[in-house]
């Protein structure tokens, strides 16, 4: 589809828990520098196959390549370089409640020794300005923030280090359509700026068409549709339609066990 | 015969899940040693650690020790009086708490107090993420979470080991002057007559190995915790229970070593 090697090449990527089939010999290419969304219902997979990519599960089989190098046959040392130039947004904030604000936002230059603690508190209030946060937040602890807030930190963290490639799980769950519309903003604006790629997951077909130049659909542990953002509502996938649309009715039929 | 078959199965199927509960627990604890070599170090969180384990421990590992001593004196005094052998309440009293209850009792609280909450901590952690947000983040969760309380665990308990042993020995010094009418004197004197180094010294290196022990079960459960809120609860009783049974195992051990000849 896009003429530039992809960012993140999938081949076959399949993982499974016990006898639950998550992932089923997953393909996907991810194109580079632009907003890519991956759609699909609640437990079909979406987080664990962003744990997958990021090295956090382990997958059973397949390939990853970002930038054309396979991240599954690396040694640990190159991977952690890979790793440094990524960042992850979790779904639920993931910020360390054990830690302030400023703290959080820092904790990847200080760890990867990019800056020391005297300059990175004043690093760290310039990126919670760039997320619409005033410097008072910077001594608070995530416990002390809204939702909203929580997501704007989370956010600051994950950009902080300058990634090229971002990770957004679900970003706007948890937040009121406002809120939502004001994060998704932030993580177009802040991607742009960073030239970066970003990969979301979602259920929020408002958000996905926000935040997405191309959108692909995760169903039965496969990729089964992927296209421009703007196709979605006339993909001519029967799969696609139903979950766009939010009928009942359908091909998909929601699995009761989970 | 089925039903025979059944038990067996079943009783096969328990032993096999503790021994394979009992390696995965030696690989996580190798894999923690592994690291408590290699940099970065993190003596801020070591530091914020020992106060956390030891400072706040304090008080309850205190009021054990000065309690027990107390009680031993009193108990020791009644039983021993009937062989006519009250002589020897003080040394009864400080080779107890040295070689037995000052480890044990700070041991078992100390799992119950520290232990809990060190599963508390890291299984919030596992099931909202803040373990995988480590990872992304450069920075290697064993070292960062584990190694900390592991190490300052196994140097603090002994520490914390060294007051119980004071102040239970002080306890049963109350006891004797104040109400079975020791001479202040000779009961100190009776104390000291007969205590070794090695008395002492066992006590610390069970204080050490329990350390360890309750650390590892802590961070070992709140690190493979799953399931939400359950599961962390889950995991803070499996941590103090391991824990405490495996300290009271141990002890036993230890003592062998020093003094079964
Ligand atoms: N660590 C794990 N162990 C066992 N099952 C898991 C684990 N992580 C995820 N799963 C299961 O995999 C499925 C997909 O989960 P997930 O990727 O989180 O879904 P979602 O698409 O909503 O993000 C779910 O059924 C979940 O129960
Ligand atoms: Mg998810």
């Amino acid at each position: 589809m896009s003429e530039a090697p992809p960012k993140i090449r999938i081949r076959g990527l399949s993982k499974a828990f016990g006898t639950k089939v998550v992932l089923d010999r997953l393909d996907l290419d991810v194109p580079a520098g632009k907003g890519f969304v991956v759609i699909g219902g609640s437990g079909s997979g979406k987080s664990v196959l962003i744990k997958c990519i990021l090295g956090l599960i382990e997958p059973d089989a397949g390939t990853i390549e970002i930038d054309g190098r396979n991240v599954l046959a690396m040694r640990r040392s190159e991977r952690e370089a890979v790793n440094a130039r990524i960042g992850m947004l979790f779904q639920q904030g993931a910020l360390f409640d054990s830690l302030p604000v400023w703290e959080n936002v820092a904790f990847g230059l200080l760890a990867r020794k990019m800056m020391r603690r005297p300059e990175a508190k004043p690093r760290a209030v310039e990126i919670l300005a760039q997320v619409g946060l005033g410097p008072d937040v910077a001594d608070l602890y995530p416990s002390e923030l809204s939702g909203g807030m929580q997501k704007r930190v989370a956010l600051a963290r994950a950009i902080a280090a300058r990634p090229d490639l971002i990770f957004f799980d679900e970003p706007t769950t948890g937040l009121d359509p406002i809120m939502g519309a004001i994060i998704d903003a932030l993580i177009v604006a802040q991607v742009e700026r960073l030239g970066a790629t970003a990969f979301s997951i979602t259920h929020d077909m408002a958000s996905a068409q926000r935040i997405g130049d191309e959108i692909a659909m995760i169903h039965k542990g496969k990729i089964i549709w992927q296209g421009p953002a703007d196709r979605i509502y006339d993909s001519g996938n029967p799969y696609v339609d139903q979950f766009v649309r939010g009928k009942s009715e359908g091909p998909i039929t929601m699995e009761v066990r989970v | 015969m089925s039903a025979l078959l059944d038990l067996l199965a079943a009783i096969g199927r328990g032993v096999f899940g503790l021994l394979s509960a009992a390696g995965s627990v030696a690989v996580f604890a190798a894999v923690a040693l592994s690291h408590v070599v290699r940099p970065p170090f993190y003596p801020r969180l070591l530091a914020r650690q020992m106060m956390e384990i030891g400072y706040f421990s304090l008080p309850v590992v205190a009021l054990t020790a000065i309690f027990s001593g107390m009680v031993l004196a009193l108990q020791s005094y009644t039983g021993f009086a009937r062989f006519s052998a009250e002589g020897a309440v003080a040394t009864v009293v400080v080779l107890s708490i040295t070689r037995e209850l000052g480890p044990v009792l700070a041991g078992l609280m100390v799992a119950g107090r520290i232990g809990a909450a060190i599963a508390a901590e890291l299984g919030t952690m596992r099931v909202t993420d803040q373990i995988d947000a480590l990872t992304t983040l450069s920075t290697n969760p064993i070292k960062y979470l584990v190694v900390p309380r592991l190490v300052a665990a196994t140097i603090v308990l002994p520490l914390l080991v060294i007051i119980a042993d004071i102040l239970g020995v002080l306890g049963g010094f109350i006891v004797g002057v104040a109400k079975l009418e020791f001479n202040p004197a000779t009961y100190m004197q009776r104390t000291w007559e007969f205590l070794e180094v090695q008395d002492v010294v066992s006590g610390l290196v069970k204080a050490a190995v329990f350390g360890f022990i309750i650390a590892l079960m802590g961070c070992y459960q709140g690190y493979h915790s799953r399931g939400g809120a359950q599961g962390v609860g889950a995991a803070t009783t499996n941590a103090v229970v391991s824990a405490s049974i495996l300290i009271l195992t141990f002890n036993y051990v230890i003592t062998e070593l020093f003094f079964a000849r």
